[in-house]
């Protein structure tokens, strides 16, 4: 860093090199970090600092995750979960991209209706937890409810603006070459909405699993967040962090997926190739 | 003026329609869970205004403005130091990876547990989720700054606090920005969750408890009051995005038109 390229030369020519000098070391850091995050949580507790009946230590948390991993109460909880997060995003995916192609495709339609959708987005969908309660009782409808609302307008909103993305000289072109309607929205509206209803289902994604988990904990729907809180009532600290590790890990895997997803559906947008070259 | 008075059509076209249909669909029902309009409306007056605005309502947005203040201080200052320095960044990411995507709410027995039932565990829960948004978004703006410019800040040895101002927050602001509006909803839903999972007050209690009390409208006038703060609170955050990013928006507007 010291021996800084004159700055005119540096930006292009130097990054590189510094790139490669940084190629290896990068992944042992990021291990060096995970490590270092495991011993602090294990040394806390053990040296008195937090009570272990608060922060049960790391060697603690993982023969309870393993111990949870064994069982198959945790994986019905977790099919549960996953199964309220699938269906929900499904429905609020394919329902956002259709009513956002609609309505972003007919001026009227947008004019008419942007109020509403500025008014209705940002309700927090823990609002509609009491209401879920009330008229679904405690299954999974109620978690559906949840996630449905607050996973769709993520999607209808990124693919609204999509829509209106497309670049009016493509538009002109497919009209002068007559493209039926259809064809306009195969070829020219979606190519340009991709990359908007991409990062609306990654959005969507991660909502989905926070209401999905919250409706568990709060309602009590069956699920991981259920059993989070059947643990904290019990008192069984060290099975209730490794639930909430399990938890993170699931988010941290729907991530990964959601992002590889994004990655092959835009494998041809510059963004993507951009990445694949450096 | 008569465009004026189009837009207003616009706008409230919609809306109106909705409500008349919701009227109308349950005039002559006697459906338990669905009110009137009417009663709602008037169930929402009788309800939070007085003594339970001051009571319920003021200290839950009291908490929500005091988690959400230290998460995003707490948040830009963190950012900043592993923005900046690349091995920070690296040695960090993994981890800071794990706790973005850990849903927020799993979080609130785990702070019941470590500083119990009260208004410190609210608090914590709020910072507790909404630091990351604001924490990642910074890293990104303060690793994607400009090189010509830090070479240019070097070059004229602006270092410090002026250039912390002048640079680094500066540059990073419309991603901070975009790390604060994520922040904001999910400070939101953690205000109300932390009270329906574990309190004898506030906004989130007082819904859960007409709904296992079978209050029915007043139900219905809390999910409109917290609507209502949700509509509210992200009109506010864009006025002042407005306020605070006139200059980037004009920035890219210029580039737009050019």
């Amino acid at each position: 860093m010291s021996a800084a390229a004159p700055a005119a030369a540096s930006s292009s020519a130097a990054r590189p090199a510094r790139r490669r000098r940084r190629g290896l070391p990068r992944a042992v850091y990021g291990v060096a970090g995970l490590v270092g995050f495991l011993v602090v949580v294990q040394l806390v507790p053990t040296l008195g600092i937090v009570s272990e009946r608060y922060l049960p230590p790391t060697t603690k948390i993982l023969d309870a995750l393993g111990q949870e991993v064994a069982s198959s109460a945790f994986w019905t909880a977790v099919a549960d979960t996953m199964q309220a997060w699938a269906i929900g995003l499904a429905i609020a995916f394919s329902a956002g991209l259709v009513l956002g192609v609609i309505i972003g495709s007919v001026p009227f339609l947008r004019a008419a209706t942007s109020s509403t959708i500025e008014f209705l987005r940002p309700i927090p969908s823990v609002a509609l937890i009491p209401l879920a309660v009330l008229v679904f009782g405690t299954g999974l409808q109620s978690t559906l409810l949840l996630v449905v609302y607050a996973s769709f307008w993520q999607v209808l909103v990124q693919v609204l603006h999509g829509v209106l993305d497309v670049d009016p000289v493509a538009s002109e072109t497919a009209h002068s070459f007559r493209f039926g309607r259809w064809a306009r929205v195969r070829h020219v509206v979606w190519p340009t909405a991709l990359p908007y209803v991409m990062t609306g289902l990654r959005l969507a994604a991660a909502v989905a699993l926070i209401l999905a988990v919250t409706a568990e904990l709060v309602i009590g729907a069956p699920g991981l967040g259920h059993e989070i809180a059947l643990a904290q009532q019990g008192g069984a600290t060290a099975d209730l962090y490794a639930l909430v590790v399990a938890t993170g890990l699931i988010g941290v895997a729907i991530n990964v997926v959601v992002r590889a997803v994004e990655r092959r559906a835009l494998h041809w947008h510059p963004s993507v190739r951009a990445e694949a070259v450096t | 003026m008569r465009r004026g008075a189009l837009t207003l059509v616009r706008v409230l076209a919609l809306p109106a329609l909705l409500v008349g249909l919701w009227a109308l669909a349950t005039a002559d029902s006697h459906s338990y869970y669905i009110s009137t309009p009417k009663q709602v409306v008037s169930a929402f007056a009788d309800t939070w205004i007085g003594p339970r605005l001051v009571d319920d309502v003021l200290p839950s947005l009291g908490r929500l403005a005091v988690g959400y203040l230290v998460a995003a201080l707490l948040g830009i200052a963190l950012g900043v130091v592993i923005g900046r320095h690349a091995r920070v960044r690296a040695t960090l990411e993994p981890v800071l990876e794990f706790f973005r995507a850990t849903p927020p709410p799993v979080l609130v027995p785990l702070l019941i547990l470590l500083s119990g039932v009260g208004n410190t565990m609210k608090v914590l829960v709020i910072v507790s989720g909404c630091v990351w948004p604001v924490l990642l978004n910074t890293v990104e703006g303060v690793r994607g700054i400009d090189q010509e410019l830090i070479d240019t800040c070097r070059s004229y040895r602006i270092d410090g606090v002026a250039r912390l101002r002048h640079l680094t927050l500066r540059a990073a602001s419309p991603q901070i920005v975009t790390g604060l509006r994520q922040a904001l909803s999910i400070g939101i839903i953690l205000m109300v969750i932390s009270e329906m999972f574990a309190s004898s007050s506030g906004l989130g209690f007082t819904i859960v408890q007409f709904q296992r009390t079978f209050a029915i409208p007043e139900m219905w006038s809390g999910i409109v009051l917290l609507g209502l703060l949700g509509f509210g609170l992200a009109m506010a955050f864009r006025a002042w995005e407005h306020h605070v990013l006139s200059w980037y928006f004009g920035v890219r507007g210029e580039r737009a038109g050019a």
